[in-house]
């Protein structure tokens, strides 16, 4: 009779102690958007506590490799995959990958310069003259010239860049190359260059750091980083002509130039033509494997991502990123069903 | 375990089989089987660690030979890896970590073995040996916050006095291989002071006595008498430092501004070979890539294997001869 | 002449050894700088909220490294599993059964498995247990530590079982021993002391490792269930922290230096005291 009771009890209590199934994600990538993911995240477990996604911001190039490796179950990058990394991942994996945008950012040159109150208007010129080392000085005459009236210092400028693969230089260097015929021959475009000149920092975050911690420098970080750090950001002259600032306002016209998007959704919006435009905005994309072995996890990505197009969507604007622009939710809408 | 009486083996007819039984039944066989398992998969371990590394490196290998190390071109995006900036910013970090912990180190030794007394040298031995018990990524933390702004504020200082050179021209930004050659002097200075102290006790003191008998000063006598005997455990004291500094990671990467170029100015920043790995590891993409830093971190394993083996042949061969 | 000669070499004299004071007064008083410093700065944030928290959102200040603490127990629990039966075993192979040339070729290769360097270990442990697992792991990150434990504890267990005198040992087989019941009941108990705080003295070395632990044990925003997933450890912490701008991860960057100074300098601390109390073994 006690060993019948003993029985039952035992089999009670172990029905009890296994409670809706948890489910672990793992995600790498792009530290772009590292403030609005963490943020949907931490939401999204907060609604549904058995589910967590653990993303981890080690930079689009890292994010890309990882998920090639597929040592995490999805990725993220401000740079689409090129062809060639789309044929690796379909020969490592066996199936393909899909780009699936979620926000839109932009890339802002930060800088610290103590004595100088006014937001500094950077020309295009002006930008890849400093990041080819051509322009040394704070007070070169390309930067006096946008600058009327401010007192800019002889101070030398201490470049900063990404020491890491990113999908922050590749939407940096994809503008620059666009602007200046030098910049392309030179040094071109991708997640990595070859940096003529300047200090290397890992992720976002750590050049937002090195910029803080040293005078006189100057680097390109993604807008959130700028704001919720309390640093100084220069206005850069779009191609029609505009000094414009980053907001969501110049972004939201950064994207309304695009005419349509291809049914991969990679797709460059650096130096689009319209007045109010912002002209170093990018999409920014999860990576998503064609096929994902565990139904659980498959279930939870889906889920996730028609949550994100919905209601995560109404949350970006409160941290500086633009929402995507409604008939590319459709068609993404639409897309979350070829994952299989 | 019963415990058979020991008789008379030669009296048993099968004593051969009945001794190894009791051997078995005491343990023997099983202890020294353990224990050698374990001795073995030390050896194996190590073994598969070196040939991972030599075969994940193939590609790289076969594509650049030996001009990966001579190659100052780091770029990943079109296919060329070159080791120099990494070796540069290594040696070069570790070069100026010695000139600042051999001094500071070796002066430290002779104060502690030579003039202080017993307790206080006790007490002093034990605080300088705890610093070798911090972690990397404290230093680093410190290098941020505290040693780059305050190297940055005695910049004017340094280029005033030694600008001259070409060691100290150029622009400084604060992160830079100076700065890295501080960090990892602060690191390597315990293991000088340490193994330097105990080799300088270990000379006789009848050689002391030689010399001031003869009229030397304290000094002289520690400096012309005492170090100079002490010399090869010194000498391997800064190699064993010296290995350790090489493969240092995270204190240095925090601090020495990761730029894979080559300058004469220390002001400049660099980049070592632990910190290229420890950075880009996990966003190599294709085969190439992985493989050049893999073969980085082979070229790092040799260069700590020598440096190490150097540091023990000293340090032993003094250390067996002072204690005789 | 001879007495300003005379008069310069005191001078040298007097100068040269007040200098080397000020060496190790520089080098004795960096401790007391580096330990004095994290305590201030690192006290501050030291709340209950810092120990049992998760950490918070990117741009949201709060949270905690709960989880990190956890993870660091967790690795250095598997490290210890890993590591201490083969050192140790190891250490009794070379302490009591090796012949010189055995001897000479597993104290070689554990020279050579302790040069190599951190990050080169990390790479090892990616290869051999990341990739063909498909993702990183707690379990990754405690075996990178363990290896970096094996060759510090094969010497040191050698060490001090090597240090038990040999009439302990002659006692044991006179009464009839062999000569593993000797080292079970007499020997090991004996060097028991120092191979403990030498177990002690290794942990408190792999806590403050990062960099094996980069891509092995990767990071975790949330709690790590299990041995298989990511997990997060308090000097990975501490490093992203550090870099990053944000000012109030710069503060918990501190705490967790603290914390982690603090638990690796008492353990230190301890194991020097017991060593250098009992015999027969110095340092």
């Amino acid at each position: 009779m006690t060993r019948t009771a003993f029985w039952i009890l035992l089999t009670v209590v172990s029905l009890r102690i296994s409670p809706a199934q948890q489910i672990l994600i793992n995600a790498a990538g792009a530290t772009f958007p590292y403030p609005i993911y963490s943020k949907w995240f931490d939401v999204y477990h907060k609604k549904f506590p058995n589910i967590q996604i653990n993303y981890q911001s080690i930079g689009s190039g890292a994010g890309i490799q990882q998920i090639t490796a597929g040592t995490v179950d999805f990725g993220a990058s401000d740079s689409p995959m090129g062809d060639e990394e789309l044929n690796q991942f379909r020969q490592k994996r066996g199936f393909g990958v899909l780009h699936f945008p979620t926000v839109l950012g932009a890339n802002v040159p930060a800088y610290n310069l103590s004595g100088v109150a006014q937001q500094l208007n950077f020309t295009p010129e002006a930008l890849a003259g400093i990041f080819l080392g051509k322009i040394t000085k704070w007070n070169d005459p390309e930067l006096v010239k946008a600058n009327a009236g401010v007192n800019l210092p002889a101070n030398p400028i201490v470049v900063v860049h990404r020491s890491d693969g990113s999908g922050t230089t590749y939407v940096w260097t994809d503008y620059l190359s666009k602007v200046s015929k030098e910049w392309e021959s030179k040094v071109g475009r991708g997640k990595s260059v070859n940096w003529p000149v300047g200090l290397g920092g890992k992720g976002n975050e750590a050049v937002a750091g090195q910029i803080k911690q040293t005078p006189n420098s100057l680097g390109y970080i993604e807008l959130t980083y700028a704001l919720q750090n309390k640093m100084s950001y220069g206005t850069v002259r779009n191609a029609a002509g505009v000094f414009t600032q980053a907001d969501l306002a110049s972004v939201r016209a950064a994207a309304a130039a695009l005419k349509d998007i291809p049914d991969d959704f990679r797709v460059s919006i650096t130096n689009p033509l319209g007045k109010t435009a912002y002209p170093i905005c990018t999409f920014t994309w999860l990576l998503i494997p064609e096929k994902i072995a565990d139904p659980a996890k498959k279930k939870t990505v889906v889920d996730f991502l028609g949550w994100m197009l919905a209601e995560g969507q109404s949350q970006v604007e409160s941290l500086s990123y633009g929402r995507l622009p409604q008939p590319i939710v459709a068609k993404e809408m639409k897309g979350i069903g070829k994952i299989q | 375990m019963p415990a058979f009486p020991r008789t008379a083996t030669s009296a048993r007819p099968s004593w051969r089989a009945w001794s190894f039984l009791q051997g078995f039944q005491s343990g023997d066989e099983v202890a020294h089987g353990l224990s050698f398992a374990a001795a073995a998969s030390v050896i194996l371990i190590t073994a598969f660690l070196a040939l991972e590394l030599y075969r994940n490196s193939v590609l790289t290998r076969e594509k650049f030979g030996w001009s990966f190390l001579f190659t100052k071109v780091w770029d990943p995006v079109a296919g060329q890896f070159g080791a120099l900036p990494f070796i540069y910013g290594t040696v070069v970090s570790s070069a100026v970590a010695l000139s600042i912990a051999i001094p500071l180190g070796v002066g430290a030794a002779i104060f502690l073995a030579e003039l202080a007394p017993a307790r206080l040298s006790a007490v002093l031995t034990f605080l300088i040996e705890l610093l070798a018990a911090v972690p990397s990524v404290i230093f680093g933390l410190l290098g941020i916050f505290i040693l780059v702004p305050v190297l940055r504020a005695a910049e004017p200082i340094l280029r005033g006095v030694l600008g001259w050179t070409p060691l100290f021209q150029g622009p400084f930004y604060g992160v830079s291989l100076l700065s890295g050659g501080v960090v990892l002097a602060i690191m390597i200075v315990p293991f000088i002071i340490s193994i330097s102290r105990e080799v300088i006790l270990t000379v006789p003191g009848d050689q002391r006595e030689a010399a001031l008998a003869l009229g030397a000063t304290r000094w002289e006598t520690t400096w012309k008498v005492v170090v100079p005997n002490a010399r090869k455990g010194i000498t391997g004291s800064v190699f064993l430092a010296l290995a350790r500094s090489l493969g240092e990671t995270m204190a240095v990467t925090m601090v020495i501004g990761n730029d894979p170029k080559i300058n004469a100015s220390l002001f400049a920043p660099g980049y070592s070979i632990a910190a290229v790995i420890a950075n880009e590891f996990t966003e190599a993409t294709g085969d190439l890539y992985p493989s050049a830093l893999i073969e980085l971190g082979l070229v790092l394993f040799g260069l700590t294997i020598i440096i190490n083996g150097m540091a023990r042949l000293l340090v032993e061969s003094t250390m067996s001869k002072g204690s005789a | 002449m001879k007495s300003f000669h005379n008069t310069r070499r005191k001078v040298v004299n007097v100068v040269m050894l007040s200098l080397t004071g000020v060496c190790t007064l520089i080098a004795a008083g960096t401790l007391v700088f580096i330990l004095s410093y994290l305590f201030i700065h690192g006290v501050r944030s030291l709340n209950w909220e810092f120990l049992t928290k998760l950490p918070t959102p990117v741009g949201e200040t709060g949270g905690g490294m709960a989880n990190a603490i956890i993870g660091s127990a967790k690795l250095l629990f598997l490290a210890m599993v890993v590591g201490v039966p083969i050192g140790f075993l190891g250490g009794v192979y070379l302490a009591e059964f090796a012949g010189t040339t055995t001897s000479f070729v597993l104290r070689y290769t554990t020279d050579l498995l302790n040069g190599v360097p951190s990050i080169v270990i990390g790479i090892f442990a990616y290869t051999l247990i990341v990739l063909p697992q498909h993702h990183f792991s707690t379990f990754a990150g405690g075996v990178a530590l363990g290896i970096m434990m094996i060759p510090i504890a094969v010497r040191s267990s050698a060490e001090f079982l090597r240090a038990v005198p040999g009439s302990l040992r002659e006692g044991a087989m006179a009464l009839g021993a062999s000569k593993t019941k000797a080292l079970l009941t007499v020997v090991i108990p004996a060097a028991k002391n120092g191979i403990m705080t030498g177990i002690l003295l290794n942990l408190a070395r792999v806590a403050g490792e990062t960099a094996p632990l980069l891509f092995t044990s990767f990071s975790n925003r949330y709690w790590s269930p299990g041995w298989d997933q990511p997990t997060a450890a308090l000097p990975v912490m501490i490093f992203t922290y550090a870099v990053a701008p944000y000012d109030d991860w710069h503060q918990q960057a501190w705490s967790a230096g603290f914390v982690l100074l603090a638990l690796v300098l008492a353990v230190n601390i301890t194991a020097r005291l017991i060593l250098s109390k009992r015999g027969p073994v110095a340092h």
